[in-house]
Formats: structure tokens, C-alpha cells, sequence
């Protein structure tokens, strides 16, 4: 300090001691940042990442419009609330559309995620998935009788090929790729015509999309392959139109032959459209309430499973709480607090007396007795919750002693386990050592002196713990109860075992939708409902006790 | 021990010591009564036995009071056996010992051994009630165990006590569970998986854990709450979530260092268990050695450095050792944390990484055997002798540097 | 810094030994089976495992025991593109999700599956029991009933029809049925006097499924609802409860294996599949010789084989002559099969399509009913 001028204050080295002083903050910063760096790294990308884009499945909702893009569009169009069925276009894009997921194996997915939404809908993309081919060949047998030309799969390609209509395969093959999620790049072989695509639209994107699925997931030449039965489908659309009909007969292309014969004979094709072909297979593709659900379900990002996961449901009509009979989460997640909330009051009153025994007494016989409290935590939790469950049923052994000791009659035993009851207890067990070993490491800390010293002043037993020692043992508490808390509510194993009906938590629900009924949005959903409640708790804990206060022993 | 310390008179045998033990003999009384239909018999017959077994306690001086409790079993004993068949005799001895000790702890003054000198008695019954209840609560937790211990010598396949294993005849009982467990592939191996996986997913959590609650614990650490909360989460999220979370991150993990590292299929197995254990266990460590960290004087690694030490030598030599406990007890709640869990590893792991919660899951699940009680028996033996040794060694510790017990 | 040198040293020293050592006991041709582990898995062993291995020694098979999750884990491993099962055991409800999910593979039952000694094609052998594009049935098995029969009250006659369930007058004491409403709806509505028939027409609408849990209210205060197969064998060895809804091959062990005093109800017990999927997407080694498995394991012979380790019934006509006595106990196996004739005098078909549409929806109903 000897070279210090009278403005700047110098360090040792010469430098300011201001600079000084920040330099050696900034570098203490940059040495504690350092250290947690590596952790906090490997958590965020092994957990932190994982876990956000799991429950970002919560709203995610992009299946609708990536399986049936073409109908998404055209139905945003549609008002149902006449009760009205859509407009042709729509079931000639379904057409289309669920042809080539058909190919994919992809409508039945589609079928599963709207089922959650309405019943039956699961079936309905099955059983129509199936019959598609069917309803290709409606137009496919006249068009091959009209002229063989359109049987070889030779000439549907000299047909369509060209230059020009390279937009269209790129869109066709974007779409097949967001549909099948597999990349759908390599060479397909094929490039449409542009003057196909201008005159016969609907042919252009049913071949197009056959020669994308031929060419890269088949690995097939397109030339060699005899189109899908969608293809005459579309075709038949196109001959609906009366521009394409004139269009052709001034085209002079390859397949102009056949093309004309086919637009001079559209009377042997069929006269009804594609609604009545799908309502042929299915009265429900007549329902305005099955297009209701599609287009309500059609954005790309949905709160309907956040909805479901509080009791309430998206309706065309706007948000419904949903039929009585059906209400189970808001109950759930009540229950679930509720229980954690006893759970945690029972950890406490069981925990409290031990810890502070194991506080007071000589370190021989508390560490003796510490090991009664590890024990359990030795044991399996499985096995444990097996265990509650041979004490606890009406069987048991509990039981057992109080009726062979004359206290409760042997056709009235109390019913322990499979209720709430069984859930408390067995919890309660298995989060003790939770409670105890925190509120051990901060009694430790708290000076016999002062009690006697309140005592000594005056103070009756009572005051002199719930006035002096208590107050100093609460950080003990709150520690062990937020432990206790958060670890209670995410408990499945236990509850599903134990617990019955009355004693089951949202977690089991999340449990069930994930390893269930696959309904992995409505499980996020959930999830991250009570992901935000125990933020909640634990940002409360952190303003009242600071989450430091936390001591697991030690 | 204390025998020889404690000089606390004898109470008064008429006022006090007859009619408390005779309370005792009451209850008893009252439930052996109920179990023959006539509590209220039992409980005043209870009530004078208690009352005689109080006053020749105390009569008697010249045999050792361990001696007075066994004859007090046998005596009963032999009296519920005569009446009660075998269930008599266990009912029996169980009272006789009760009895015996409660009287013999009254009757010697014993009872007020615990307690300063200028207790009243309402502190001394407060004071003893205390005791009860913390006994109480230290069985509740040890109960579940019992027919753990019990059943696991079950000769049925059903957790289930068995009339023969309740009238202890030899067919009741077998070791074939725990031959199940020691003898088969179907425990050894997932034992062997537990062992693998939880010791070094452990060292993982407890390496960066401890690294990151001393920077943690540093006096300025930017957006330190925030740190906090990352570190702390993968205990908030319940395990369900996490699980299937988790999977999407390791199952392309796999792929990419089976493919581009060329690692064998196993040990990428191993090593995707052993990473999300090592996640599960980290709040735990980082709670408990923050928490000792708070305690811990800086002036130490000052000093430390102050004399040439470099941060490495401080750490190992200075810090290390004061914060060792909280790290050792973080290193036990993780280890517990992998050794027991089940959600996670059923859907990382795959079936060369089978855990030994994992086969006792299925085990309850598709076949309730006992062996996975005679495991769990096993488990909890290795345990208590585990930590019995550390508690003889720090006791031997403690002894070679002199110091007396605490 | 020596420390953490070595430290860093001996981390990667390890690393690269583990790596070594871990690298021998990969072979070339490993397959990895699905399962539910238990008994179950034990007659699979036994019956396709060990004589496959016999023949090909140079496969090695590593079982997994995770059927239970089989669903999920498929999806999701599915989803990660990294699909490590080849072959997965499921009932054959959860194989036609698989299949509407795009995660099993569709199969060809005359090409993919052996031909019956007698000639009969693989499609006509299995017939109606191909429920699924994607499945392949092995054994046919049925959700039934087991009373403890020494709880049933004296003078009463042992109960012989499922009604009994609801009869808790009569028979007084427990129920454990399945924490779902599959079966439990089925049964409910035929207690209640609607005709076999007409079920799931009734099922349908929302007023037959309250009809359903309006009949199971009846009885709720005394049910225990289970999740795991064990469960009900494990309440009826306590004398938890009087009657509860199992699988038959549970009750015939707790039965004829362990001796218990229960006794089985064959009364519209639920028939349902069980059998092999293959996931979809494997590669074409993994493939080839997952099919060559599946093949040989659900032949004729392998599948009779099975039945005696466990009494579940061949899901080929071919093989019911076949069956013979238990491996062990020397027991004839025949009489208790699902597929028996005198067992399955009035049997319950399961009807796939509906539970697949109306699953989720009367499940939400059930739980919101069991939570009230």
C-alpha cells in the first residue's frame, strides 16, 4: 500500500485498486461459474432439455395437419355449425390424403390421437383406410374399360412426366416428408408436366405423390409401377370439371388419346362424388360432428389437453366443463395436495420427537438409533409397500392381532389399505428418514444453554420449547416438509399399490396415459400442471425459509 | 452401565409403585380378559397381579434384576401356556417380560434416571411419555420389516403367514426363496447390474455435485437462485415424466456413440442407466453439501492459501475433509436414489441393465414370490452389519485419539 | 494437479477397459424377446427358446421382461428411431394398437407362419384368431373367476355362474376385479339381464355404460381393484376376498401348483389372445432372423409344447390334439384349457373394435366413477 497517490487508491501491482478489486471479482465469479458449470451443463442437456420438450407435447398438435393437409386447408373453410357436411372438396382432399397415409401406415395414427377426442374415431380411419382402394377402383374399372391404355403403368408415366412442374414435386414431397417424418430426399425419377399440372390438378398431386412414395420409400421405378388407385380417382375429379374437359380436348400431349376417350365417356364413370363414396363406407363421414372435431383439432398447437387436464373441454362451440361424469383431474390434483399436505403433517408429528431424541442423547446411543431410521431406507420400496401391504390388509397382520385380541369383531375388521388410510400410512413410512434427518442436522445445531437459560428465567417447560426452541428448529421443518412434499407428490408405486380408489394420485394418472393409453399430450399436460405447482411451492420456500436452510444431515 | 452412576431412592412401594405397575397388569388384564369374553375380569385380576408382581419385585433384593425379568417370563409364560396353547406361551412371556421390567423400572427408582434431579413428577411422566412415543415412532419404522424377515422363510409361494408358519412347525418354513435368490441367474445378474450402476452413478453425482456446490456457495454467483432451481429439478419433476423425457434424450444418445464411437451395446447400455441415475442423485448432494457449506469458514482456505497452498491442495487437504459429511451423507441419498429405483431404469435401461428393483418388479407384478423378501432380508443384513462396522470403527476412531465418548 | 492427472488417467483407463470388456459378449446374432417374465415367460423358454438354440447354436436370445410397458416403450423407441426389441409379446388389444400406431410390423400369416402337419395353410390353422394385420397369436386365454371355496357359506351350493359376483347376499366377502373397465362393463350389463348378444350395442351409447357402472355400484363398496396379474391369486391365498377375476393359467397354478382351496368359475369368462408382434422398421438381418423364430415358435408342435408348462390354449386348431400333460406334476393338461369344451360352453368374446374406439372414453368415465 506504500505507492498509493492521493486520487487512485493502487493495488500492490500498480493497477487501481478499484480495477483491482473488480478484476478479482470478476475472476471469483468466473472460478464459482467454473465449477458449476460443468454440472449445470449436464443437467440442463441431460434433464433440463429432455424433460421441456416432453412436456412440450402438452400442446404440440401437428399430426392433424401433417397426415390430411389438403383437407385442413379446405375445411378451414367450412362452417359447421349448419350442420351441414363439407363441401366435395374436402372429401376429395381426404381422399387424396388419406391415401397416401394409408400407404404410410400413418392414418391409423391419426385415427388414435382424434379418438381421444371423440370415440369412434379410431375405427373409422381403420376400417376406411381399408377401403380406399376401394373406392380408387370405383373410378380405376370404368376408366381401364374405356380405354386398357390406362392399365399400364408405362403409359400413366409417358403422361405425366415433363419439365416444369418442379414446384409441385417439391410441395408433394415437403408434405410426404412432414407426414411420414422420414426426409423423403433422393432422386425420384419423375418430374410432372407443367401442362398436366395446369389442366388436370388433381391427377398431378395423387401421381406425383404415388411417384415420391414409388421412388424413395420403395425404391422403385416409377415408369414400371402401376399408379394407386387414388390416381384414378383424381382423375375422375378432374374430369368433373368442365374447363378440363375442353382443356383436353385441345391438349395434344402424350395420353391425349386416352384422355380424350375418357373425357367423351365421363357418363360411365361414377355420377356421385367422393362424399357419397366415403358416406357409402361410413355414415359418420356424413356427420358434422366428426368434421367438427377434425377441424377443431387441426391447428398445429392445441390447449385442448391442457383443457382435458383441468376438467374442461374444446367444444366447436367454444371451452365446456365437461360432463360430471367424467370430471377426475381438478379432484385428482386436490387430492393429491391434500394427501401430500397429511402426509407431510404426519412426517412431521412422527419425525419431530425422534429427531430431537437423536439431537439430545449421547452420540453412541443416537448413532445406534439412527441406524433404525436408515434402515428402511435400505430396504427396497417396493418391498416395503409389499410389506404395509401384508400389515395392513383385512387379512393381515394387524388385523390378526386386534381380532385375536377380542378388540374389533371378526366380521368387522377395519379396513386399512386400498383407501386413503393405506396410501397415508405407508407414505408416511417410507418418507420418515425424509423428515428426521433434516430436522436431526438442525437440532444439532441449536445450544442446550438456551432452554435452560429461558428456564432458569422463569419459563414453564412449554414456553421454554415452544418459545426458544421451536422457533430455531423451523428451518428443520420446513426443509423436511418440502422434501417430504415434493417427493409425495410425485409417488405412483406406492399409491397404485396400496391405495385403492380413494387413495390414488395424479401421478398414477400421468402414469396411465403414458404407459397406457398413449395419450402422451393429456400426460405432459398434467405433468407440467403440477410441475408448476411444486415451482410454486418450492419459489415460496425459497422467499420464506431460503432454499440454503435445506439440510438433508450430515 | 449407568446402574452404577444413578443413586435415586426408592419411591414409596404402597403409594406408587404398586398401583402404577398395577395399572399396567390392568391393561394387560383388560386385553387377555377380552380375548375369553370377560375384559372386565381380566382387568381386575390384571390390576392385583400387577400389584403382587410389584411387591415381590421389590422384596426380593437379592437377585439380579435381569434374573427377575427372565423368571417373570418364564413364570407367565408357563401360566399361558397352560391356557393359551403355544400362542399362550409366546402371549405370556411377552407380558412376563413387560411386567417384570416395568415393575423392576418403577419399582428401583430407575425411571427417574434420565431426568435432572429437581424434576416433578409431571415433567418425569412428561419426560417418560416422551421416550414412549419416540420408541413408538422408531418401531413403526422398523415394523414393515419384521415380516419381511419373517415371511421370506415362507415354504408357499404367497406372502401369506401360513397356519404351519404360525404354529412354527419346521414345514412351515424353508430356505428355498433364498436359494432362489443366491442360486438363479434371474437375481444374481440384476444384483450384479445394481452394483455396477448405483456405485459409479453415485461417484458421478457426488464428483460434479460437490464442484458445484462450492461454486454454488461462493459469495457472488451470478443468477445463482436460477442455478439453483436447474440443479435442483430433476427432483421436483415427478419420475414419470422424467422417465419418458429421459428416453428421448439417451435412446439417440445410444445410436450415436454405438454408430460413431463404435462402443459395444452393453456397455452403452450401462453407461445410459448410469448417466440418468447420476441426474436423479444430484439435488441430494448438492442440498447437503451446500447446507454444510454454509457452516464453513472461509478464513480456512484463506489461511490455506495464504501459505502457498495451491486451489487443488486446499481443496483436497482443507475443504475436503471439514465438508466431508455432508458430502458422504449426499453420497448415501444418491446411492439410495439409484439402488432403488424403478421408473427411470425400466425405460432407459433395457434388459441387459435389469436392476434389482426392476426384477422385483416384475416380480410383484407377474409372480409374487417370496424370494424378493428373501432378498430384501439380505439386503437389510448386509446394511445393518454396513453400518454397524462404521459405527465401531468411528467409536474405535474416537478411542485411539483420546477422546472420551460423547 | 498430479491428482486430478491421475484421476483423469485412470477414469479413461477404465472407460476403455469396461469398453473392452463389455465388447466379447456381443455376438452377431443376438435377438432380444419381449415378455412378461413369471411363469408365463418361463413356458416360452422352455417350449420355443430352448429347442430354437438347440437347433442354431449360434443365436443367443436375451429376454426382456417388459411386455407390461411394451406399448410405450415401443412408441417411444420407435419415436428415437432406435428400436432394440425384435420380437415383443402382447395381448392382442395392445398389438392392434401397435399396428394402428405404425410401430408393428404387418405380417403374412401363409408366407411368414408354418404350414399345420396335416397341411392346413398357417391362416386357416390360426382363422378367426388373426385379429390384427400385425399379430400373431400363441395362446388363447380367458379372464375368469376363482372363489375361495371353503369361504363359500355353509349349505349354500357353490356358486356356478358369474352373477354370483354381484350376489354378495349370497355369497358374502370380498370381489377383486380389474382397476379397468374392459370385462368388468361386459359383465356388469350381462348381470343386469342384457343378452350376450347385445353388449356392445348397449356399451354404445352413454346410458348402457352408466347402466354398466350403475350395476357395478351395486357391489363397490366390496370390491379390491387390482392392476397386476398377481394380484387376485395373492388376495384369494389370504382370504382377502371371496371371488376375484384372474387369468385361468394364474388360478390353475394357485390351484393345482400351490394347493390352495380355491376353486375356477367357467362362466362368461372373457376369451382373449396373446401372442408376438414385430416391431416395425427392423433391419433386414434383425428381420430375417426374427421371422425364422416366429416361424419355428409358432409352429404346430412348439405351440402344443407350450401348454405344458402352462394351461393356456394353442391358438392353432392343429395343436389342441396335441396337448398333453403338465411337464412336472404329470397333470392332464386338456381339461384346463380355456379352449376345452367343456369349459367354454358359454364363454365372452372380447370385441377388439370397440374397446380400440370407445377405450379411452368409457376408461375416463370408469375412473371418474371409481374416484367418486
Amino acid at each position: 500500500m506504500g505507492d498509493s497517490t492521493q486520487e487512485v487508491v493502487l493495488a500492490a501491482d500498480g493497477r487501481p485498486l478499484k480495477q483491482s478489486l473488480r478484476r478479482a471479482l470478476m475472476r471469483q465469479k468466473m472460478r464459482a461459474v467454473m465449477l458449476v458449470a460443468p454440472l449445470l451443463i449436464f443437467v440442463i442437456v441431460t434433464f433440463i432439455v429432455p424433460i421441456l420438450s416432453m412436456l412440450f407435447r402438452s400442446v404440440e398438435n401437428d399430426i392433424v395437419a401433417n397426415t390430411i393437409p389438403g383437407t385442413v386447408i379446405e375445411l378451414s373453410e367450412w362452417d359447421g355449425s349448419t350442420g351441414e357436411p363439407p363441401h366435395e372438396d374436402v372429401y376429395r382432399n381426404l381422399f387424396i390424403d388419406l391415401f397416401k397415409a394409408e400407404e404410410a401406415k400413418q392414418h391409423t395414427r391419426l385415427g388414435s390421437r382424434l379418438n381421444y377426442e371423440q370415440s369412434g374415431l379410431s375405427s373409422l380411419f381403420r376400417t376406411t383406410g381399408r377401403s380406399l382402394d376401394g373406392i380408387g377402383e370405383l373410378w380405376q374399372d370404368p376408366l381401364e374399360d374405356i380405354d386398357p391404355a390406362f392399365e399400364d403403368g408405362a403409359f400413366w408415366y409417358e403422361m405425366m412426366s415433363g419439365s416444369g412442374g418442379e414446384g409441385l414435386l417439391e410441395q408433394r414431397r415437403g408434405l410426404m416428408a412432414a407426414m411420414s417424418g422420414e426426409e423423403m430426399t433422393g432422386d425420384v425419377g419423375f418430374v410432372p408436366s407443367q401442362q398436366i399440372v395446369e389442366m388436370l390438378p388433381w391427377t398431378a398431386r395423387a401421381y406425383t405423390d404415388f411417384a415420391i412414395w414409388a421412388a424413395i420409400q420403395d425404391k422403385d421405378t416409377v415408369s414400371e409401377e402401376d399408379p394407386w388407385e387414388s390416381v384414378y380417382g383424381a382423375l375422375g375429379m378432374d374430369l368433373t370439371n368442365p374447363e378440363t374437359i375442353s382443356a383436353i380436348n385441345s391438349y395434344g400431349g402424350p395420353g391425349a388419346n386416352a384422355l380424350k376417350a375418357a373425357a367423351e365417356n365421363i357418363d360411365q364413370l361414377p355420377q356421385e362424388g367422393f362424399r357419397e363414396a366415403f358416406v357409402a363406407e361410413d355414415d359418420d363421414w356424413g356427420s358434422s360432428d366428426i368434421w367438427g372435431t377434425i377441424k377443431l383439432y387441426s391447428p398445429n398447437m392445441t390447449p385442448g389437453y391442457f383443457l382435458n387436464s383441468v376438467d374442461l373441454q374444446l367444444t366447436p362451440e367454444g371451452i365446456e366443463t365437461k360432463p360430471a361424469n367424467e370430471q377426475i383431474y381438478t379432484k385428482l390434483f386436490i387430492r393429491t395436495l391434500v394427501m401430500a399436505l397429511i402426509i407431510t403433517a404426519s412426517c412431521i408429528v412422527l419425525g419431530y420427537p425422534v429427531a430431537w431424541l437423536l439431537s439430545n442423547l449421547p452420540m453412541r446411543t443416537s448413532s445406534l438409533l439412527m441406524i433404525l431410521v436408515l434402515l428402511p431406507f435400505w430396504t427396497s420400496l417396493l418391498v416395503r409397500t409389499s410389506a404395509w401391504k401384508v400389515l395392513l390388509q383385512q387379512q393381515g397382520v394387524i388385523n390378526e392381532i386386534l381380532v385375536w385380541l377380542g378388540f374389533v369383531n371378526d366380521a368387522d375388521r377395519l379396513i386399512l389399505m386400498n383407501n386413503a388410510t393405506g396410501t397415508v400410512i405407508a407414505m408416511t413410512h417410507i418418507l420418515l428418514p425424509f423428515m428426521v434427518l433434516p430436522l436431526y442436522s438442525v437440532m444439532k445445531t441449536i445450544p442446550p444453554s438456551y432452554q435452560r437459560a429461558a428456564k432458569s428465567l422463569g419459563a414453564t417447560n412449554w414456553t421454554a420449547f415452544w418459545r426458544v426452541y421451536f422457533p430455531q428448529s423451523v428451518p428443520g421443518i420446513g426443509a423436511g416438509s418440502i422434501l417430504v412434499f415434493i417427493l409425495a407428490i410425485g409417488y405412483y408405486i406406492t399409491p397404485e399399490i396400496v391405495g385403492g380408489t380413494d387413495g390414488v394420485f395424479i401421478s398414477n394418472r400421468i402414469a396411465y396415459h403414458i404407459s397406457s393409453s398413449l395419450n402422451w399430450g393429456l400426460a405432459a399436460a398434467l405433468g407440467s400442471i403440477l410441475l408448476v405447482v411444486v415451482l410454486g411451492l418450492y419459489w415460496c420456500y425459497d422467499k420464506i425459509v431460503g432454499i440454503d436452510n435445506v439440510k438433508l444431515g450430515g | 452401565m449407568n446402574e452404577v452412576i444413578v443413586h435415586t431412592k426408592r419411591p414409596d412401594l404402597i403409594t406408587f409403585t404398586m398401583p402404577v405397575v398395577a395399572v399396567l397388569g390392568a391393561m394387560f388384564g383388560f386385553i387377555t380378559g377380552n380375548i375369553y369374553g370377560s375384559p372386565w375380569i381380566g382387568f381386575v385380576a390384571g390390576a392385583i397381579i400387577g400389584a403382587a408382581v410389584a411387591g415381590i419385585l421389590s422384596k426380593v433384593t437379592t437377585i439380579k434384576s435381569k434374573k427377575k425379568i427372565l423368571a417373570s417370563a418364564v413364570i407367565f409364560g408357563a401360566v399361558g401356556f397352560v391356557f393359551g396353547g403355544l400362542g399362550g406361551l409366546f402371549g405370556g412371556a411377552i407380558i412376563g417380560v413387560s411386567m417384570g421390567w416395568f415393575g423392576n423400572w418403577i419399582g428401583s427408582g430407575k425411571y427417574r434416571a434420565g431426568v435432572p434431579i429437581y424434576y416433578t413428577s409431571g415433567q418425569v411422566l412428561w419426560h417418560n411419555t416422551f421416550l414412549f412415543i419416540c420408541a413408538f415412532v422408531l418401531f413403526f419404522l422398523i415394523a414393515p420389516l419384521l415380516p419381511v424377515v419373517w415371511l421370506s422363510f415362507n415354504a408357499e409361494n404367497f406372502f401369506t403367514f401360513t397356519p404351519e408358519m404360525l404354529s412354527f412347525k419346521a414345514e412351515g418354513y424353508s430356505l428355498k426363496h433364498y436359494r432362489d435368490f443366491l442360486g438363479t441367474d434371474e437375481w444374481m445378474v440384476p444384483l450384479k447390474n445394481s452394483l455396477i450402476i448405483a456405485p459409479i452413478a453415485t461417484l458421478i453425482s457426488v464428483s460434479l455435485g460437490t464442484l458445484a456446490a462450492i461454486g454454488l456457495s461462493q459469495s457472488h454467483v451470478p443468477g445463482r437462485q436460477a442455478m439453483m432451481a436447474v440443479l435442483i429439478s430433476p427432483m421436483i419433476v415427478p419420475l414419470i415424466i422424467s422417465a419418458t423425457g429421459m428416453f428421448f434424450f439417451y435412446a439417440p444418445l445410444g445410436n450415436w456413440l454405438e454408430v460413431n464411437l463404435g462402443l459395444n451395446q452393453a456397455f452403452v447400455g450401462y453407461v445410459k442407466v448410469i448417466l440418468a441415475h447420476a441426474v436423479l442423485g444430484i439435488p441430494f448432494v448438492i442440498i447437503t453439501v451446500t447446507a454444510t457449506l454454509v457452516g464453513f469458514d472461509k478464513s480456512l482456505t484463506r489461511a490455506a492459501a495464504n501459505m502457498g497452498a495451491n486451489p487443488v491442495t486446499t481443496f483436497f487437504k482443507v475443504q475436503m475433509p471439514l465438508i466431508l459429511p455432508g458430502v458422504i451423507s449426499g453420497g448415501l441419498f444418491a446411492f439410495i436414489t439409484s439402488f432403488d429405483e424403478v421408473v427411470v431404469v425400466l425405460f432407459v435401461g433395457s434388459a441387459r441393465q435389469q436392476t434389482l428393483p426392476w426384477q422385483m418388479y416384475t416380480g410383484l407384478r407377474e409372480q409374487i414370490s417370496p424370494t424378493i423378501l428373501a432378498a430384501a432380508t439380505i439386503l437389510v443384513s448386509v446394511s445393518i452389519l454396513l453400518l454397524l462396522t462404521v459405527e465401531l470403527l468411528r467409536r474405535r476412531s474416537e478411542r485411539l485419539r483420546g477422546m472420551s465418548p460423547s | 494437479m498430479q491428482l486430478i492427472k491421475t484421476l483423469t488417467a485412470s477414469t479413461a483407463l477404465l472407460v476403455v477397459a469396461s469398453g473392452a470388456a463389455f465388447a466379447d459378449d456381443h455376438m452377431a446374432s443376438d435377438m432380444t424377446l419381449v415378455s412378461w417374465g413369471g411363469a408365463y415367460q418361463n413356458s416360452q423358454v422352455k417350449a420355443y427358446a430352448e429347442p430354437y438354440v438347440a437347433n442354431n447354436p449360434g443365436v443367443s436370445i436375451t429376454w426382456d421382461e417388459s411386455s407390461a410397458e411394451a406399448v410405450a416403450k415401443l412408441r417411444a423407441m420407435n419415436e428415437a428411431n432406435n428400436v432394440t426389441w425384435d420380437l415383443v409379446d402382447v395381448v392382442a388389444a395392445d398389438a392392434m394398437r401397435l399396428c394402428d400406431e405404425g410401430l408393428a410390423m404387418e405380417i403374412d400369416a401363409d408366407e411368414d407362419l408354418a404350414a399345420a402337419p396335416d397341411g392346413t395353410s398357417a391362416e386357416d390353422d390360426f382363422g378367426d384368431l388373426l385379429v390384427s394385420d400385425c399379430f400373431i397369436p400363441q395362446i388363447v386365454y380367458s379372464t375368469t373367476f376363482g372363489y375361495r371355496n371353503d369361504m363359500v357359506p355353509d349349505g349354500t351350493p357353490e356358486p356356478t355362474d358369474i352373477c354370483a359376483l354381484f350376489d354378495t347376499e349370497t355369497y358374502p366377502g370380498m370381489r377383486s376385479l380389474e382397476k379397468r373397465p374392459i370385462n368388468n362393463m361386459e359383465w356388469a350389463l350381462l348381470c343386469d339381464g342384457v343378452a350376450k348378444g347385445d353388449v356392445y350395442d348397449v356399451l354404445e351409447t352413454p346410458e348402457g355404460q352408466q347402466q354398466a357402472l350403475d350395476k357395478l355400484a351395486t357391489i363397490k363398496d366390496s370390491v379390491i381393484w387390482w392392476s397386476a396379474g398377481a394380484d387376485t391369486p395373492q388376495l384369494l391365498a389370504d382370504g382377502e376376498v371371496f371371488m376375484g377375476s384372474t387369468y385361468n393359467g394364474r388360478l390353475f397354478s394357485a390351484i393345482v401348483e400351490q394347493d390352495q382351496p380355491i376353486s375356477m368359475l367357467w362362466d362368461a369368462q372373457v376369451f382373449d389372445l396373446d401372442g408376438w408382434i414385430i416391431p416395425a422398421g427392423l433391419p433386414e438381418e434383425r428381420l430375417a432372423r426374427v421371422k425364422d423364430f416366429v416361424k419355428f415358435a409358432t409352429d404346430t408342435q412348439r405351440l402344443a409344447d407350450q401348454a405344458k408348462y402352462i394351461s393356456y390354449g394353442p391358438a392353432r386348431a392343429s395343436s389342441a390334439p396335441m396337448v398333453g400333460k403338465h411337464a412336472e406334476l404329470g397333470v392332464d393338461m386338456a381339461p384346463h384349457m380355456p379352449t376345452d369344451p367343456e369349459n367354454a360352453k358359454n364363454t365372452f368374446l372380447y370385441n377388439y373394435e370397440f374397446w380400440a374406439d370407445y377405450r379411452d372414453d368409457i376408461d375416463a368415465k370408469f375412473q371418474a366413477w371409481l374416484a367418486q
